[in-house]
């Protein structure tokens, strides 16, 4: 279960991004067009982007506040991070990619059986097509053992005949892992079969 | 090749080779401080940092000189536990250090600031601290960039001549380096001597340079 509560103020180019949202669900989703500040949101909570004022809290946990002068460093703040295009380290193969946040063993061979990544252990990344990129990203993430886990637009990367490919292996960590998501989309067909609730940005 | 010119190569090489290895760790310090970090004052350690590249070697050599010698601290401390600089190998080190310092630093700050900063990010968010993440993953993606800043380094050592002449001086056997050895050997009259090291200088300064050039035209593959 996520307990998040997010309330904040950011520059966007253009426009100031504003989120006010409290949510108790397993996933929310968040939907938008492109350029509505999806990214940035995401950022924001996994700490490697500043908000200009307000507060986000994960249960009790106060990751950054500007009127408390909080702002916990992403590498304390124990958050997976997916982005869009995957951030595979180049200079890494896949197992050393998945095990570069690892946090204590064990954790290795279910993800590597979830996420059915066997076959591309050994494999370096620049092989890899978008889904397969994706499922590393989600792995490496998911051995810091975070407390939520942030997908920006997994599908995104993939081809649409594969996207049923990607999505079952979503729903499985969500349903094996009881790991709490945050699904960012501008897919609404996406969100319906796996958000419980959806926070909308637009401009 | 005679024997001179073997044993002159030779000490070229290793007191290039030496001074390249020891000038790449704070080269690289600087390189990722100016590429990534914010401070007051970036502006001056930058100007100080490329000095060298501006200034006459010759002055660059009398600065060292001073600073070596008797009358500075710096000097007196190192006589204090013995140890000798000026006009020994070690001033040749140190003056190859000083000229080829800007050309690693700068080589090296280009390679870190071609790294995408996300990687960066990402890391931090599985944990990583800035030590780790510099170790990991900036210096391994910006490896091709420093490869071919030391190299550069290195060639600029190898042809050092008026910082190496000031602080070390032209003693044979003991400091004489290839661009030291060609002027006083001309000025003593051997010019036929003269010759053969400038063959060598010019095929290591070719190899070098040839090596730079893959190492950098090969940047795009990652």
């Amino acid at each position: 279960m996520i307990d998040l509560s997010i309330d904040i103020a950011m520059r966007q180019g253009d426009f100031v991004l504003s989120v006010r949202d409290t949510a108790s669900v397993e996933v929310l989703g968040v939907f938008g067009p492109s350029g509505s500040g999806k990214t940035s949101l995401l950022e924001a909570i996994a700490g490697i982007r500043r908000p200009d004022a307000g507060e986000i809290r994960i249960g009790d946990r106060v990751l950054y506040s500007s009127q408390q002068k909080i702002d916990l460093p992403a590498r304390l703040r124990r958050i997976g991070y997916v982005p869009q295009d995957a951030l595979l380290f180049p200079n890494m193969d896949v197992r050393a990619n998945i095990n570069y946040g690892r946090h204590e063993a064990g954790e290795f061979e279910s993800l590597v059986e979830i996420l059915d990544l066997r076959s591309l252990l050994d494999r370096r990344v620049t092989m890899l097509s978008g889904g397969e990129k994706q499922r590393v990203a989600i792995a490496r993430a998911l051995m810091t053992r975070p407390s939520i886990l942030l997908l920006d637009e997994p599908l995104a990367g993939v081809d649409r005949e594969r996207r049923e490919v990607i999505l079952p292996y979503i729903l499985r960590i969500r349903k094996e892992l009881h790991v709490p998501l945050i699904y960012v989309t501008h897919d609404e067909a996406e969100l319906n079969s796996i958000a419980d609730r959806v926070l909308r940005l637009g401009r | 090749m005679s024997a001179e010119t073997w044993a002159i190569a030779r000490f070229t090489v290793l007191m290039a080779g030496l001074a390249t290895v020891l000038v790449l760790p704070p080269a690289i310090a600087i390189g990722w401080l100016l590429a990534r970090r914010e401070f007051a004052g970036k502006t001056l350690v930058e100007t100080i940092a490329s000095l060298p590249l501006v200034l006459p070697p010759v002055a660059t050599g009398l600065l060292l000189l001073w600073l070596f010698g008797r009358r500075s601290p710096v000097g007196q401390a190192l006589d204090a536990i013995g140890v000798e600089v000026i006009f020994t190998w070690k001033a040749v080190v140190i003056a190859m250090m000083v000229i080829s310092f800007p050309l690693v630093a700068r080589s090296a700050r280009a390679g870190i600031e071609q790294v995408d900063r996300r990687y960066e990010d990402l890391a931090a968010t599985l944990g990583a601290g800035s030590f780790r993440i510099l170790r990991t993953i900036t210096l391994p993606l910006a490896s091709r960039g420093i490869a071919a800043g030391a190299v550069l380094g290195f060639s600029r050592a190898l042809g050092e001549f008026g910082a190496t002449i000031m602080v070390a001086g032209a003693i044979p056997g003991r400091t004489r380096t290839l661009a030291v050895g060609i002027y006083t050997l001309v000025e003593t009259g051997r010019e036929e001597a003269a010759w053969s090291l400038l063959v060598v200088s010019a095929l290591l300064a070719f190899g070098a340079i040839y090596l730079s050039n893959r190492l950098v035209g090969q940047r795009g593959g990652v």
